[in-house]
């Protein structure tokens, strides 16, 4: 069966969507990330779909539990790299994407999550973390 | 521009319906439709292969070229023999979901597509028809 790698790069861990999502890749990926997430104590995830051709709600769901979960275990997630024909299909299709936040690429995710986490050392609520609505 | 020959692929399975979602994008790549085209109706095919596999209990999709009038288009087909919907005009709404999705399926693909017919008795079956024209 296929894994997804997980990447850690110092408090972040990383992602990438490389191949078609089936529903046991997906349950794997969850399971997965919430164990690395403890056991690293990682502070955020970067989901990098800039392979993927298409999200259709069946990954959109996933991506927003991943987003859940990680959050649940104090780890922000910010996907990154979605592909421009994706963006408009998605919209049309009428994904909600409200809980999910996004960065253009890899690099700006993780300027964003750097923010966050500085801002939540801080003391500062991560509602400052640019698309994101409460 | 080559038009392939009509097709019918099974649907039971996850990986199934990622199988059809890489033979519709062959055959619009082949039949030169643009990214965004291909984009929209791969989604669709996505969301109703899944709509077949999940609430269905698996069935079929029929692929076939169009050439109507200079027109040049494409057509998929998805037949199951499931419980069928009870109530159509409130599946076509966003939001509708008998399962757990997001109740995207059908309004969201009814969106991505320039023609969308839909059949369905309890009982007996349901048959969506998509047409996306170049």
């Amino acid at each position: 069966m296929d894994k997804i790698p997980i990447l850690k790069i110092g408090d972040i861990l990383l992602v990438t969507i490389q191949v078609d999502m089936h529903d046991r890749l997906a349950v794997s990926l969850q399971d997965d990330l919430t164990a690395r997430i403890v056991k690293d104590h990682a502070k955020g995830v970067l989901i990098d779909i800039s392979s993927l051709d298409i999200v259709d709600s069946f990954i959109g769901r996933m991506l927003g539990y991943i987003a859940a979960m990680s959050q649940a275990l104090g780890a922000q997630t910010v996907v990154v790299g979605m592909r421009p024909a994706v963006a408009i299909t998605i919209v049309e299709l009428g994904l909600p994407m409200e809980n999910i936040q996004t960065a253009l690429n890899v690099e700006k995710g993780v300027e964003n999550l750097k923010r966050a986490m500085e801002n939540s050392e801080k003391g500062i609520h991560h509602e400052s973390l640019g698309t994101r609505n409460p | 521009m080559s038009l392939w020959e009509p097709e019918t692929l099974e649907l039971k399975t996850g990986e199934d319906i990622i199988r059809a979602r890489q033979r519709v994008r062959t055959c619009m790549i082949d039949q030169g439709f643009s990214l965004i085209d291909q984009t929209k109706m791969v989604t669709a095919a996505s969301e109703l292969a899944r709509n077949t596999v999940d609430y269905g209990k698996g069935g079929t999709m029929h692929i076939e070229p169009l050439a109507d009038a200079g027109r040049i288009g494409i057509r998929l087909v998805f037949l199951d023999h499931g419980p069928g919907i009870k109530d159509i005009e409130r599946a076509l709404q966003d939001g509708f979901t008998t399962g757990f999705g997001l109740g995207l399926g059908l309004s969201g693909s009814k969106r991505l597509v320039n023609e969308f017919k839909i059949w369905s008795e309890p009982d007996k079956g349901t048959q969506v028809t998509v047409t996306r024209w170049r």
